[in-house]
C-alpha cells in the first residue's frame, strides 16, 4: 500500500457520492415504515364525518355522540343559559375566542356556534384530556355561588361556560375545541366536515 | 479471484429449482385451463369488472377485506362515481363490500355459503376463474340445471347465463386399457343464445376477473409501479459501489 | 492542525472511550480487523445473512402493529395490513419474500463452508454456532408460517406437529402440550406467535453474536483453506491479509446491492414466486375440517421433509429427518482430509459433494410433489446419497488424492 499512488480526491468524492446516494434510499426506505404509522384507511373511514339527528334535543338537554373515537356534545341551550353567558365575560380567558386553533372560523363568536341556540363540542379538557361533566345547575354548593352553569373537569378542577370557553384560574389553558360541522338541514347536523367543504 | 465451474454449476442448478414452476400449485382438478390473458394495469377494464362484480356476484359473495373507496381511489373514481356505480347496498363508501344474504338462508339455498371472494384469486388463479366462469353446462340432475367443467358439482347457479346462454357438452367416450368406457366433456356447444356472442362474452369474463385479480391484491397496482424506479436507483447505486471498490482495491496486489 | 470542531469531536470520542471501548471496537471488528485478501463472491453470504436478519426483525416489528394473533382475526389482520395500512403491503411482501432469501441466503452461505471447509479446525464452533442458528432459524420460519392462518399454514403446522407424535411412550402427549388444544387452534397460533415474534428473535440474536465472535477471534478461511495468520509481518499483521474496513465493507456493498437487486425484482414482480414463496392455498382461511389436496412445507424444508417421507415407517422417518439435520453438526469431525478447501481436493470429494448438491435439490424438489411410486424410489435414492456424503466423509476424505497446500494465498 504506497500511499503516494492513492487518488484522495477521488476517493472523496466517490465515497460522498455512495453516502449520499445510499442516505436517499435508507430514506425512502425509512419512509413506508413511518407512514405505516398513520391512521389507517379502517381508522379514516370509521373517522368519517357523522350525521346527528337533532330534533329530538328538548331545550337545556345534552346528547353525546361520538366522532373519531372521541365524544361530542350537542347542547340545546335555553333562554336563561343564552343570557346568563352574556355576564361572565370578564372571568373567562380567551372570551372572544382568539385562540383560533380552537375553533372553525365560522364559531368565532360569543356563542362558539353557527345557531346560538345549539352548542357543538368536542368533550375533552384541553388540560390533559379528561372528560368534564355537564353541570347546567346555577350556584350549586360544590362549585359556588358564581357558577352560571357550564363544564367542569372532576380531574383537576377545570371550569367552562356553557359555550366550552374556559375559566380565568384553572389549570385548562385554553377553550373546548370545537368540531367542524354544518347544518344539513334544520334538525339534522354533519360532524366533522366544514360547511365550505360540502 | 478464480471462479471454480463447480461453484457456479452448483449456484446455477440451485436458481434452476428457483425458477421452476410450483409443482402443487398447478396440481387441481386435471382439466386444461384456458389462459385469461389478462392485463391488470388496464384501469378502464377493471372498472367495467367492477360494475360486473356488483350487479352479479355481490348479491350472494361478499368481499370484506375491501373498501369502496380504495377501489375508487385506484381507478381515479370520485366519491359520487364510486356511489352511483358500485355501491347498491345503502354502505358508505369507506365501507366494506359485505352482502345482504343471510349465511344461513345462503346455505340452505346452496348446500354451502358462498365464499367471500377477495382474495379468491389469489387462491383460485386467474385462469382458474376464467376457464371457470365460462365452463357453466347444463345437467338437469343438479338442483340449479347446470355443471362445470373444473368445479364439479358446483353449488352456485350460473349467474351470468343470460349473458352466455346455455351450453350443453359435448361428450366423447373412450374405452380405456381396463376395457371400461370413459365419458369426457370436449367441448360445448350453445343450445340457447344468450344476450351476447362467444368473442363478446369471453372479453365480459376476462374484465371480470380482472377485477377479482386486482381484488385479490389491490396494491399490486402499486408494486407494479415502484418496481422498476427502485431497480433503476439500485442499478444507479451499484455502478458507484463498484466504482468505489475498485478505487479502494487498487490499494491490494 | 485541528480546526475547533474537529477537536470537539475528538473530544467526545475520548470522552465516550473512556467509558464504552468505542474506538476499540472498531478497530478491533472492523479497521485492524484481518481478513484474507482472496474472499471471493461466496463471502458475500455472510454479511448479507446479517442484512436479512435485520430486515426480517424491522419489518417484523412494524407487522406486529397491526397482526392480530387469535384464529377469528389473523387471516382478515393479514389482509387488513395487505390493504388497509399505509404501505403494509411493502413491509409485508419484505417480510414474506425476505423469510426464502433469508434460506437462499443461509444456504449458499453453508454450501461455501462445505466448499473450502470452513468448518474445520480452528472453526468447529463457528460452524457449531452457525447451525445453531440454522435450527433456530427453521423453528423461527416454521412458527411464522402458521400466523397467516391460511390453509397450508394450518394443516403445515397440524402435519409437522403430528411428528412428535411418532416419538414412543410420551409422543401423544408432547404433540398436545405443543399445540394447547386437541388440534392446531388458537391456543397454538397465540403461543408460536409469542416464540416467533420473541423467543427465537432473542435466541437468534444472541447466536449470531457467538457466530461473529468466534469468527473474529479465529479470523476468516479463505478459498485456499491456508491459515493467514501464520505469515504476519514484524507488527504482527498477517502478510495476505487486509483490514475489513475499508476493503471488505466496500467489497460487500457490491453484494449487498445486487442483493437488493435480485430481491426488489421478486417483491415487486414476483412476491408469490409461483407459489414458491407464497403458496396458493394459504390464500383460503384456515379450516380444519377440510384439508387441501396436496400439503407441501415451504421449499426451504422440503429437502428434510422429502427424507421423511422417504422411510416407509413413521417414528423412523421423524428420527430420518432429525438425523438429516444432525448430521450436519457433525462435519467438522467427519472430515478427516489433510486439506481444507476444495481447491486442493482430489476427484473423490468433487464427486461427493455433487453428488450432495445434486441430492438435497432433488429432494428440495420432491418433497414438494404428490408421494407418486416413481418419486418415492427417487427420494429414497437420494436419501441414501445424502447420508452417504456424510457417514462416508472419514473414508473417502482419507483416501482422497490430494494437491499440496500453498503457503501463501494465490
Amino acid at each position: 500500500m504506497s500511499s503516494n499512488e492513492i487518488d484522495h480526491g477521488r476517493r472523496r468524492m466517490l465515497l460522498a457520492a455512495t453516502a449520499a446516494m445510499g442516505g436517499i434510499g435508507v430514506a425512502y426506505v425509512a419512509t413506508p415504515f413511518v407512514l405505516s404509522m398513520d391512521p389507517s384507511e379502517r381508522a379514516k373511514a370509521a373517522g368519517a364525518p357523522i350525521a346527528v339527528d337533532i330534533s329530538k334535543l328538548r331545550p337545556g338537554q345534552l346528547m353525546t355522540v361520538e366522532w373519531r373515537g372521541k365524544p361530542v356534545w350537542v347542547l340545546r341551550r335555553n333562554e336563561s343559559m343564552l343570557a346568563a353567558m352574556a355576564q361572565i365575560a370578564s372571568q373567562l380567558r380567551d372570551a372572544n375566542s382568539d385562540e383560533l386553533s380552537q375553533q372553525p372560523h365560522y364559531a368565532k363568536n360569543p356563542y362558539r356556534s353557527i345557531n346560538p341556540e345549539y352548542m357543538v363540542m368536542v368533550g375533552i379538557c384541553t388540560h390533559l384530556g379528561c372528560a368534564p361533566t355537564y353541570r347546567p345547575e346555577f350556584a350549586p354548593p360544590d362549585l359556588g355561588p358564581e357558577w352560571k352553569g357550564g363544564f367542569f373537569c372532576p380531574c383537576h378542577g377545570s371550569r367552562y361556560d356553557l359555550a366550552g370557553r374556559v375559566y380565568s384560574g384553572v389549570p385548562a389553558p385554553s377553550n373546548l375545541v370545537v368540531p367542524p360541522y354544518h347544518y344539513v338541514s334544520e334538525t339534522r347536523l354533519s360532524i366533522g366536515i366544514d360547511p365550505e367543504a360540502v | 479471484m478464480r471462479l471454480q465451474r463447480v461453484n457456479v454449476l452448483s449456484l446455477l442448478m440451485l436458481l434452476l429449482v428457483m425458477l421452476m414452476p410450483s409443482s402443487w400449485a398447478a396440481a387441481s382438478s386435471g382439466v386444461k385451463l384456458d389462459e385469461a390473458n389478462i392485463q391488470i394495469e388496464d384501469r378502464d377494464a377493471i372498472k367495467r369488472g367492477a360494475k360486473l362484480f356488483v350487479q352479479y356476484c355481490l348479491n350472494c359473495h361478499s368481499a370484506e377485506l375491501m373498501r369502496y373507496s380504495r377501489i375508487g381511489q385506484d381507478l381515479g373514481m370520485t366519491k359520487e362515481e364510486v356511489r352511483r356505480d358500485l355501491i347498491t347496498t345503502g354502505a358508505k363508501p369507506g365501507g366494506v363490500m359485505t352482502v345482504a344474504i343471510d349465511k344461513e338462508d345462503a346455505t340452505r339455498w346452496f348446500g354451502k355459503a358462498p365464499p367471500d371472494l377477495s382474495v379468491i384469486s389469489r387462491a383460485r388463479g386467474v385462469d382458474w376463474l376464467y376457464t371457470y366462469l365460462r365452463s357453466f353446462y347444463r345437467d338437469t340432475s343438479r338442483p340449479w340445471g347446470v355443471n362445470n367443467t373444473v368445479f364439479k358439482d358446483v353449488g352456485m347457479p350460473h349467474v351470468l347465463w343470460e349473458l352466455q346462454g346455455l351450453q350443453a357438452p359435448v361428450i366423447e367416450s373412450i374405452v380405456d386399457i381396463n376395457g371400461n368406457t370413459q365419458e369426457h366433456i370436449v367441448g360445448f356447444t350453445l343450445v340457447q343464445k344468450g344476450q351476447m356472442d362467444a368473442q363478446t362474452y369471453d372479453d365480459t369474463v376476462r374484465d371480470l376477473v380482472t377485477f377479482l385479480d386486482y381484488l385479490g391484491e389491490p396494491s399490486k397496482l402499486q408494486r407494479l409501479a415502484l418496481g422498476k424506479w427502485v431497480l433503476l436507483f439500485l442499478a444507479g447505486l451499484l455502478v458507484l459501489v463498484i466504482l468505489l471498490k475498485k478505487e479502494y482495491w487498487r490499494d491490494i496486489h | 492542525m485541528l480546526d475547533k470542531a474537529t477537536q470537539r469531536v475528538v473530544e467526545l470520542r475520548d470522552w465516550a472511550d473512556e467509558r464504552f471501548p468505542v474506538t476499540a471496537f472498531w478497530r478491533d471488528h472492523l479497521a485492524r480487523y484481518y481478513a484474507p485478501k482472496n474472499l471471493n463472491f461466496w463471502y458475500f453470504f455472510g454479511s448479507l445473512a446479517l442484512l436479512m436478519l435485520v430486515m426480517q426483525l424491522l419489518t417484523g416489528i412494524f407487522l406486529t402493529m397491526n397482526y392480530k394473533p387469535t384464529a377469528g382475526t389473523a387471516f382478515a389482520s393479514v389482509e387488513y395490513i395487505m390493504r388497509d395500512v399505509n404501505w403494509g403491503w411493502l413491509i409485508r411482501y419484505m417480510h414474506s419474500t425476505g423469510a426464502s432469501f433469508f434460506f437462499i441466503v443461509i444456504y449458499l452461505h453453508m454450501f461455501r463452508a462445505m466448499l473450502y471447509g470452513s468448518y474445520r479446525a480452528p472453526r468447529e464452533l463457528l460452524w457449531l454456532f452457525g447451525m445453531l442458528i440454522f435450527a433456530v432459524l427453521m423453528a423461527e420460519a416454521f412458527m411464522g408460517y402458521l400466523l397467516p392462518w391460511g390453509q397450508m399454514s394450518f394443516w403445515g403446522a397440524q402435519v409437522i406437529i403430528s411428528l412428535f407424535g411418532a416419538i414412543p411412550y410420551i409422543g401423544d402427549e408432547l404433540a398436545l402440550w405443543i399445540r394447547g388444544d386437541f388440534v392446531v387452534a388458537d391456543a397454538t397460533l397465540n403461543r408460536f406467535f409469542a416464540f416467533h415474534v420473541i423467543a427465537f428473535p432473542l435466541l437468534l440474536i444472541g447466536l449470531v453474536m457467538f457466530h461473529m465472535i468466534s469468527l473474529h477471534s479465529v479470523g476468516s478461511n479463505n478459498p485456499d483453506g491456508i491459515e493467514i495468520k501464520k505469515h504476519k509481518d514484524k507488527d504482527g499483521i498477517p502478510l495476505d491479509g487486509i483490514p475489513f474496513h475499508p476493503y471488505y465493507t466496500v467489497k460487500d456493498l457490491i453484494g449487498v446491492v445486487i442483493f437488493l437487486m435480485l430481491f426488489s425484482a421478486v417483491l415487486f414482480y414476483a412476491p408469490e414466486m409461483g407459489g414458491w414463496f407464497l403458496e396458493k392455498d394459504n390464500f383460503v382461511p384456515a379450516n380444519p375440517l377440510k384439508t387441501p389436496e396436496h400439503i407441501a412445507p415451504l421449499w426451504y424444508f422440503t429437502p428434510f421433509y422429502a427424507i421423511l417421507r422417504a422411510v416407509p415407517d413413521k417414528f423412523l422417518g421423524v428420527v430420518a429427518m432429525g438425523a438429516s439435520i444432525a448430521v450436519l453438526f457433525l462435519l467438522p469431525w467427519l472430515d478427516r482430509s489433510p486439506v481444507k478447501s476444495i481447491r486442493q481436493r482430489g476427484a473423490l470429494f468433487k464427486i461427493a459433494l455433487t453428488t450432495f448438491v445434486i441430492s438435497f435439490i432433488g429432494l428440495a424438489y420432491l418433497g414438494t410433489v404428490a408421494a407418486t411410486p416413481i418419486a418415492t424410489l427417487f427420494s429414497r435414492i437420494f436419501s441414501v446419497l445424502y447420508f452417504a456424503f456424510f457417514l462416508l466423509m472419514p473414508i473417502y476424505s482419507k483416501m482422497d488424492k490430494t494437491k499440496p497446500i500453498p503457503e501463501r494465498v494465490t
